[in-house]
């Protein structure tokens, strides 16, 4: 440890103003406090100390979410397989493919991302900031694995600049840099982000997996059969080979979907990480799921074959598709989410409502939960000011009877 | 030919008095006839004529208008020449109007033409209010082309209708960006316009 400190003071000069790479400060000064703690503190104002900085705190969503990348990538690979009538390849295959398959996408993720991060803080002479170590993360999981590296690339760095760095960079967003991501590409290249091609990778990796589709494959995601459903009952939901698969299924994961989104066993696990270190607010992620169910219940109460999604009932709603994914890793954002408890409730509950009456009345989306997140983050700001406001006047009008 | 006055009434609204990226005025119809290149001409030269012979007509008459019922005077104007532009278009470029359908008829509404009438015409003579409405309208026009040029290009992958990015592009797996085409993106085109134009003028920066 020690050496390596010697070698990053002698390398320091060069890097501070006047020298040799002044321009790389910023990034000198971020790989310095990645590796060792601070030797400055703050001066001004009062502050609370805690051994918890943003630094810290990011590096353990980054953890919570592990096991959502990990699965992810095994079930790429276990799709792909399965999709060219090799089902019977070992797990470690599956995984070893997966892992290339989603490798490029977290570098041009990360790359893109940090990359612009990097030159902002060079440019306003900040420190670069740790924000987008989650973001960078999230994206890969949330992407068709089938998307064109270069749409990602376009897709983060509009994020990165428009949804975070014009606001002031990491902690001033309004909107979660992950979701305006998904939600530019959704919008600007639709075709390679719905239907039956984006959600299943068939053809090999530089010849790793190679094979032809077997017949009647289809990539169609659960909630994408679910939309497009026709009959006065629900077909049942088949997997890429056409075999039938129920919510347990989709709770375990092997279906198909973004990478991150099909386990909510993973989910679930990455959740309790949260939920443990206090990184996430449990009130946000319980009043998400709350709002699901009962949005889900009323759909499913008043199931008409008119709007398919409304058949499928409740518990499955939050088994499919990205639900569970977006109430624990999104909704929890504490930058963009409400702050105060109460608006906490109220903006939980809300995205888990409008996510289900997205996904079930609008047959334009089959999932919700991306378009619920970015409406409500514009709202958590007047959520939090009417929590705010109605304690104020309650506080004043105690004051008033006692004087 | 042009005063040093004269000249500054017809340039200051490209840059520093520009009615939409500094007065952010006209921004419904810069947001709704941008998707091409070809109707946001056609849109801008629509402005820029009724801009400028309303402005005449008003500075014309300003003494005689009673300043009670200036505004409804202002509007029957405008309305009198966005009609003729209308069944100009009508006549001569069908399809463009097709393509700008309500737009048009909205330029009564447009609060750059109110703004300037009210802020300019109503005070000054006929040829100031001439250059005035010329340079407004101009400045209009500037950011409906730069804005309607991107997202075109990017949008649709075409110029004025002729493709501009070659096929070769599109077999190695480009795609046109859907999100141009839609409203939102002319926003953001518009803050990215503002963007250059205040990190250039440092008179235009807020502190």
């Amino acid at each position: 440890m020690k050496a390596l400190r010697n070698v990053l003071n002698k390398m320091k000069p060069a890097f501070q103003e006047g020298g040799k790479f002044a321009k790389l400060e910023s990034v000198f000064d971020g790989f310095e406090t990645f590796l060792f703690t601070p030797n400055t503190t703050s001066r001004s104002g009062s502050h609370i100390h805690d051994q918890n900085d943003l630094k810290r705190t990011m590096i353990t969503v980054v953890i919570a979410l592990l096991p959502c990348l990990l699965f992810g990538m095994y079930n790429v690979g276990y799709q792909h397989f399965l999709a060219i009538g090799e089902a019977s390849a070992s797990w470690s295959t599956m995984f070893v493919f997966g892992f290339l398959a989603m490798l490029p996408v977290l570098m041009v993720s990360y790359g893109v991302g940090l990359g612009i991060e990097f030159v902002c803080a060079q440019i306003h002479h900040k420190e670069i900031q740790e924000g987008f170590l989650v973001s960078g993360m999230l994206i890969p999981l949330i992407v068709p694995i089938n998307t064109p590296l270069w749409m990602t690339a376009i897709a983060t760095a509009f994020a990165v600049i428009f949804a975070k760095e014009v606001f002031g960079g990491t902690g001033m967003n309004i909107f979660n840099v992950a979701l305006v991501t998904r939600a530019f590409l959704f919008f600007s290249y639709p075709s390679a982000m719905s239907g039956d091609k984006a959600f299943v990778k068939t053809d090999g990796i530089f010849g790793f997996g190679e094979g032809t589709v077997v017949d009647g494959f289809s990539g169609a995601t659960p909630l994408g059969q679910v939309a497009t459903n026709v009959g006065e009952s629900l077909a049942p939901i088949k997997d890429v080979v056409g075999s039938h698969i129920s919510a347990s299924d989709a709770f375990w994961g092997l279906i198909a979907g973004s990478p991150g989104e099909t386990s909510m066993a993973a989910i679930l696990i990455g959740g309790a990480i949260l939920l443990l270190t206090g990184v996430a607010s449990w009130r946000v992620m319980l009043s998400v799921f709350a709002g699901g169910l009962v949005m889900g219940g009323i759909a499913y109460g008043f199931s008409t074959p008119t709007y398919p999604a409304s058949m499928l009932d409740p518990v499955a709603q939050l088994c499919y598709g990205g639900f569970g994914f977006a109430a624990v890793y999104m909704a929890t954002d504490p930058v963009t989410g409400a702050r105060t408890k109460a608006g906490q409730w109220v903006f939980g509950f809300l995205i888990g409502v409008l996510a289900i009456l997205i996904r079930v009345y609008n047959g334009g989306y089959p999932e919700g939960a991306m378009l619920a997140i970015l409406l409500m983050n514009t709202f958590a700001p007047l959520i939090d000011h009417v929590v705010v406001s109605r304690n104020i006047n309650r506080r004043l009008k105690r004051a008033h009877t006692q004087s | 030919m042009l005063s040093k006055k004269n000249k500054e009434i017809i340039f200051n609204p490209f840059s520093k008095e520009n009615p939409v990226l500094v007065q952010v005025l006209g921004i419904c119809s810069t947001l709704a006839v941008t998707v091409s290149l070809e109707p946001a001409i056609v849109m801008s030269v629509s402005v820029i004529a009724v801009l400028a012979f309303s402005n005449v007509i008003i500075s014309l008459i300003r003494n005689t208008i009673p300043p009670t019922i200036r505004i409804i005077v202002q509007l029957v104007v405008v309305a009198a020449l966005v009609i003729m532009v209308q069944q100009f278009l009508l006549a001569y470029n069908y399809d463009v109007s097709k393509q700008l359908s309500v737009f048009i008829g909205l330029i009564i509404t447009n609060c750059i033409l109110m703004g300037r009438l009210e802020a300019f015409a109503m005070h000054n003579k006929p040829w100031p209010s001439f250059l005035d409405g010329i340079g407004n309208g101009l400045g209009y026009a500037m950011v409906l082309v730069i804005v309607g040029f991107f997202r075109e290009l990017l949008g649709s992958g075409s110029l004025l209708g002729h493709k501009v990015i070659p096929q070769w592009l599109y077999d190695a797996g480009y795609t046109d960006n859907g999100l141009m085409i839609l409203p939102p993106m002319a926003l953001i085109v518009v803050a990215c316009v503002i963007w250059v134009q205040r990190s250039r003028d440092k008179e235009l920066q807020e502190k």
